[in-house]
């Protein structure tokens, strides 16, 4: 039985490694392509993390299934009589206490660039608001305010270009309000760093961009904001990824991203008549 | 020792409590009767029949925006329907005047709600209390029906692409209960539950009519979700035709939105 | 201490007070272990349906739909009903099997004999503590029967969703119903954990000194410190939530609020405070599920390689590292919530931190097999099992554990592969171990080794199988708790996987009918097991098979040595066992 375990043991292992390798190959299986300028930190963090993963796993796991095989009992001898050894363990603990803290380090970079920075004052001002189940983006128009809004104004049953007060509840009153332009479908210019405010209407949901690496909760009664720059133009995919109710995984919206000119072209047609 | 029989004993009791847990949902179905005697049809029944005018320019057809789901295509805002100075969808119902101790009978009859191209069919219905409702998906997506009524019990429930017709019923009389689709937010009906059978929705001309009316005194009540509740005294002769015309004013009582305020504090 | 006067109880007569209201810890120790057990079949059916939804989401079940008509209108698996199963197997599991079997079933039955006493601290308690359980399990079993059906905001039940009853189906009376439930065990299991603390602190025999405590009893104690500090946030946080739900308080719901077109009024409330409270309880709770496993995998370990585990020591002070920095990094489940994102920075380097105990126990666990002779019994390849799988899903919390790589796995189907590999197979693997181990001192009989190895060998491949995958999903962003991912093209490429991972979801849990055949036969026909079978060291093998009433006969045993004393060089026998005089 010691042999087949440790046979079964190296197999799974071997497995696993071979399963992953296999699975980077195939298209669909790995990470989605990466188009923001942040993504690729993220990646390459991710890479040397991996890297460490698999080092502790295969070390381990090889080291379980030698010890099986190697160490299964033979007659009646005995075993080595032994409590330990505090130097490796002194040892152990120093390698993984450094090799474990340094990874946290590293990868707060990203992080604070991500989050602790701020978005650069050109940035392009979008608000996204997650409802049930449904993914509205506001940009403020010309005037670059938006205009203030009103949970008892929201009318979800107009939402046309230009419809006030909208799903949103924009106050018709508010001028700054007028020119505002929202849709369901975020459109965003390339190489614009991009400041986008998240709202909720009413549980908590999850703004992920998995072509932007970006995962972030809109959560009632809060302003969050994301900062990012696309980097690749395109139509990609915006998920939810946060349990927000039976339908949760239909939560779906599309992300444009084009170029400042069509940017531009989009945000004229689309502004309120 | 001890095992065996504990085991036995403890297992049986929880196999008891499994089974009498297995009772499953409930279906409210009864509309609660009145005390009087069921009402019957003499011969001597009246109809009433009336337009909604509408003074004011017609909205212009707005284009919603439905690019969340390509399954819908291309929807347009059906809230106002004005045709020639005529409006659609407004629900008109016998308010008062009948005896109130009287017990109508139910019609057996579906009434259906369909869903189709992401938008309700009909935007506005009437049913009676206990009156099957038929709710058709029609789309190649997946919906969910939530009512949000204020009396009758709240549910909430997906019907997936394909899947057949879902039957409802709604225990109490009840006006303007909304019914929303989360997936699809413009999404929005309403329905009026009734204890009588007298009620109708205006057609695309603007008319309606309610038929069999006992002879008798009556107030109406016309109500549209953008324009609100008007109310009309009308006497029905027997045998007779009365009229009951309405008139919404575009300028008048726009109603944005329709939100109902939930009691922030429920006491027992 | 050592040195308590045990006054002496004579057995109990009656039926009912021997078997149902005893309060004998050895009998509330296999009630727990059976509610666990049948809680456990209950949740592995649950995950079977929902890998059928997410194999097959469009596929019509009319079978099923006889049997469930809500969940399966027309034969279509209704995503609520998914939702709610989803919501329900990590309760149940979480709660009622993964808290329950290992540190109130066999902690029950075995911490008191293994420290030389006679019962719990306070046998009245205990029982108590379990019949809240079993109340509170029978509740959370009603919320699937009730009007609109089981709640549906998973296990962790953020708010709003959980808040507000409009916001889904299920979020009715089945919510308040899963709120109690959660509630009476959060009081079952604080009052089981002073009962554990007491009496590990109070009652060990003479010559029990910490240091000789076997780790299953290290495991058991830490894990009830946690358990007493954990659970009364959980606590304070359901009573809130019941509050907010029923009159209107608003705690965690903000202002402001429209959900289906409704206006929530009132709020002022904050839903990521609910957050702070689950997870100030819910990481503690990953520890609280694995601690008693390890315990007992380093008991079982030592047993079977003959060997005193590699640095006794070190092994208890890494468990009580795990348990108190596990209170320091609750933060990690919430670095996207809208914390603040400085304070995150904080939590991500402590919660690497915790790697570095983790990492001690295993090192020290392959060093007791180094050197060993390994007798390859079913609890051992359990044992091992559990070893394997705790690096499979350890080393994926370096991923997950860093901020910025978090943006990309979280709420990804990488978490579930992570803890259900960490939190749920391995600490399953613990409880195999565990039952394979202690079954002949518990029911007096013994397992069959060839269908407990056929168990072992198809449930450890199955685990791979399943979990392994699930990383792949998560890397290809994948998010969980969807009902159905064909709505989005970047998944489309990963239904293949879903459909392997569900066949191999049946295939494993198919290799359980083995065990529960192998248990059930052997309780009732299996060969009748002596006093001491593995000859193995500590108290529970000193006292008699079938154990007597108070455990011990006339006079409490007396400690001479450390636990496991194997191959003791010199020694006549390759064990020399905890009561065993001096000379020998």
């Amino acid at each position: 039985m010691g042999r087949l375990l440790a046979i079964l043991i190296w197999l799974i292992t071997a497995g696993t490694a071979a399963f992953f390798a296999w699975s980077k190959t195939k298209t669909g299986w790995w990470f989605p392509e990466a188009i923001s300028e942040h993504a690729a930190a993220m990646d390459s963090q991710f890479n040397l993390t991996w890297a460490v993963v698999a080092v502790a796993f295969f070390g381990a796991q090889a080291a379980l299934g030698y010890a099986v095989w190697k160490f299964r009992s033979k007659g009646n001898e005995r075993a080595t009589y032994s409590e330990g050894n505090t130097r490796i363990e002194i040892v152990l603990v120093a390698i993984t206490g450094i090799v474990f803290i340094a990874l946290a380090i590293t990868g707060q970079r990203v992080w604070a660039n991500l989050h602790l920075n701020q978005a650069p004052p050109d940035a392009v001002q979008i608000e996204a608001t997650g409802q049930q189940f449904n993914w509205y983006f506001r940009h403020p128009g010309a005037d670059g305010r938006f205009g203030s809004t009103s949970p008892k104004l929201y009318d979800d049953t107009d939402n046309s270009v230009g419809a006030r007060p909208g799903p949103l509840g924009i106050d018709p009153k508010d001028p700054s309000g007028k020119d505002d332009i929202f849709g369901q479908t975020l459109v965003i210019p390339i190489n614009r760093p991009i400041n986008l405010t998240l709202r909720a209407k009413d549980v908590t949901h999850n703004f992920y961009a998995p072509a932007l690496r970006l995962k972030q909760d809109a959560v009632p009664g809060l302003k969050i904001n994301l900062h990012f720059t696309a980097t690749k133009e395109g139509k990609y995919e915006i998920a939810c990824a946060e349990l927000c109710g039976q339908l949760h995984h239909q939560m779906r919206a599309y992300m444009r991203v084009v170029s400042q000119a069509e940017f531009e072209k989009w945000l004229s047609e689309n502004a309120p008549k | 020792m001890f095992s065996r029989r504990m085991i036995a004993v403890f297992l049986l009791a929880l196999a008891v409590v499994g089974s009498a847990a297995c009772g499953g949902n409930k279906e409210e179905t009864a509309a609660p009767a009145a005390a009087g005697p069921t009402w019957k049809p003499t011969g001597n029944e009246g109809n009433v029949t009336g337009t909604i005018a509408f003074a004011g320019a017609a909205p212009a057809p707005k284009k919603l925006d439905t690019s969340n789901d390509g399954a819908c295509g291309e929807a347009f805002a059906n809230d106002v329907l004005v045709a020639d100075g005529k409006l659609q969808n407004v629900f008109v119902y016998v308010k008062s005047g009948l005896p109130a101790d009287a017990n109508f009978e139910i019609s057996a009859t579906e009434v259906t709600l369909d869903q189709k191209g992401c938008v309700y069919m009909p935007r506005v219905l009437g049913i009676q209390a206990g009156q099957p409702l038929k709710i058709v998906n029609s789309d190649q997506t997946n919906h969910n029906i939530h009512p949000v009524p204020k009396t009758n019990r709240e549910w909430n429930e997906s019907q997936l692409k394909g899947q057949a017709p879902i039957i409802k019923k709604f225990a109490k009389a009840e006006t303007q209960i909304p019914v929303k689709c989360n997936m699809h937010s413009w999404m929005l009906a309403h329905i009026n539950v009734v204890a009588h059978p007298f009620f109708a929705v205006s057609g695309a001309d603007g008319s309606f009519s309610i038929k069999g009316l006992p002879p008798g005194d009556y107030e109406l009540e016309a109500w549209h979700e953008r324009f609100g509740a008007k109310t009309l005294k009308v006497s029905v002769a027997a045998k007779a035709d009365a009229k009951a015309d309405f008139s919404f004013d575009a300028a008048k009582a726009y109603n944005a939105g329709s939100l109902k305020v939930q009691p922030a504090l429920v006491l027992p | 201490m050592s040195d308590q006067v045990q006054t002496s109880h004579a057995a109990p007569k009656g039926f009912i007070r021997k078997y149902i209201f005893s309060t004998d810890h050895k009998v509330i120790g296999i009630q727990y272990f059976f509610l666990a057990l049948v809680a456990a079949l209950i949740g592995m059916l649950m995950s079977l349906l929902i890998r059928l939804r997410l194999a097959w989401p469009t596929e019509r079940w009319p079978m099923l739909e006889t049997i469930f008509p809500e969940g399966f209108k027309d034969g279509l698996m209704q995503p609520e009903f998914y939702l709610a199963m989803v919501t329900m197997h990590g309760t149940i599991m979480v709660f009622m099997v993964l808290t329950t079997a290992p540190q109130s079933g066999f902690g029950n039955y075995f911490l008191p004999i293994q420290i030389g006493a006679r019962d719990m601290a306070f046998p009245v308690l205990n029982a108590l503590s379990f019949w809240l359980t079993a109340v509170s399990f029978l509740v959370l079993i009603a919320a699937l029967f009730v009007v609109g059906g089981a709640p549906l905001g998973g296990w962790t039940f953020y708010p709003t969703l959980s808040a507000i009853p409009s916001a889904g189906p299920g979020q009715a009376l089945g919510a308040d119903l899963w709120i109690v439930s959660i509630a009476l065990f959060c009081v079952a299991s604080l009052l089981g954990a002073l009962n554990f603390i007491t009496t590990t602190l109070n009652m060990r025999t003479s010559g029990m000194t910490l240091m000789r405590m076997p780790l299953s009893c290290w495991g058991w104690f830490t894990t009830a410190v946690i358990a007493l500090l954990a659970f009364p946030v959980l606590l304070a946080g359901g009573i809130l939530l019941l509050l907010d739900r029923n009159v209107g308080t608003g705690f965690f719901i903000p202002s402001g609020l429209v959900v289906s077109g409704k206006l929530i009024e009132g709020g002022g409330g904050s839903t990521i405070l609910w957050q702070h409270l689950f997870w100030f309880f819910g990481h503690p709770e990953v520890y609280i599920a694995i601690l008693p496993g390890m315990g007992a995998t380093s008991h079982i370990l030592a047993t079977f390689a003959r060997k005193p585990v590699f640095g006794h020591k070190a092994m208890v002070v890494a468990m009580f590292a795990i348990g108190l920095l596990g209170f320091f990094v609750w933060g990690h489940h919430m670095f996207i919530s809208g914390m603040n994102p400085s304070v995150a920075i904080a939590f991500s380097v402590l919660t690497l931190v915790i790697g570095v105990p983790s990492a001690i126990k295993t090192f020290n666990w392959l060093g007791t097999l180094w050197g060993a002779r390994i007798r390859f019994t079913t609890p051992m390849l359990f044992a091992i099992g559990f070893v394997s799988l705790f690096v499979a899903g350890g080393v994926t919390g370096l991923v997950l554990g860093q901020t910025a790589l978090d943006v990309v796995f979280h709420d990804t189907h990488f978490v579930t592969g992570h803890f259900h590999l960490i939190m749920g197979v391995a600490a399953i693997f613990g409880i195999f171990a565990a039952t394979y181990y202690w079954f002949p001192k518990m029911f007096a009989r013994t397992m069959n080794e060839t269908l407990g190895k056929l168990h072992f060998v198809l449930t450890f491949v199955g685990v791979y199988a399943i979990f392994i995958p699930f990383h792949v999903l998560g890397i290809a962003g994948h998010p969980r708790r969807y009902a159905d991912s064909s709505g989005y093209e970047f998944l489309q490429a990963l239904d293949p996987l879903h459909v392997v991972i569900t066949i191999a979801a049946f295939a494993t849990a198919a290799a359980q009918v083995i065990f529960l055949v192998n248990f059930f036969w052997s309780l009732f026909k299996g060969k009748r097991a002596e006093a001491n079978p593995w000859e193995a060291t500590t108290l529970e093998w000193s006292t008699p098979t079938p154990v007597p009433h108070e455990n011990f006969g006339e006079v409490l045993p007396v400690v001479h040595h450390d636990p496991y004393e194997y191959s003791v060089p010199g020694a006549t026998k390759d064990y020399v066992m905890q009561t065993e005089p001096n000379s020998f």
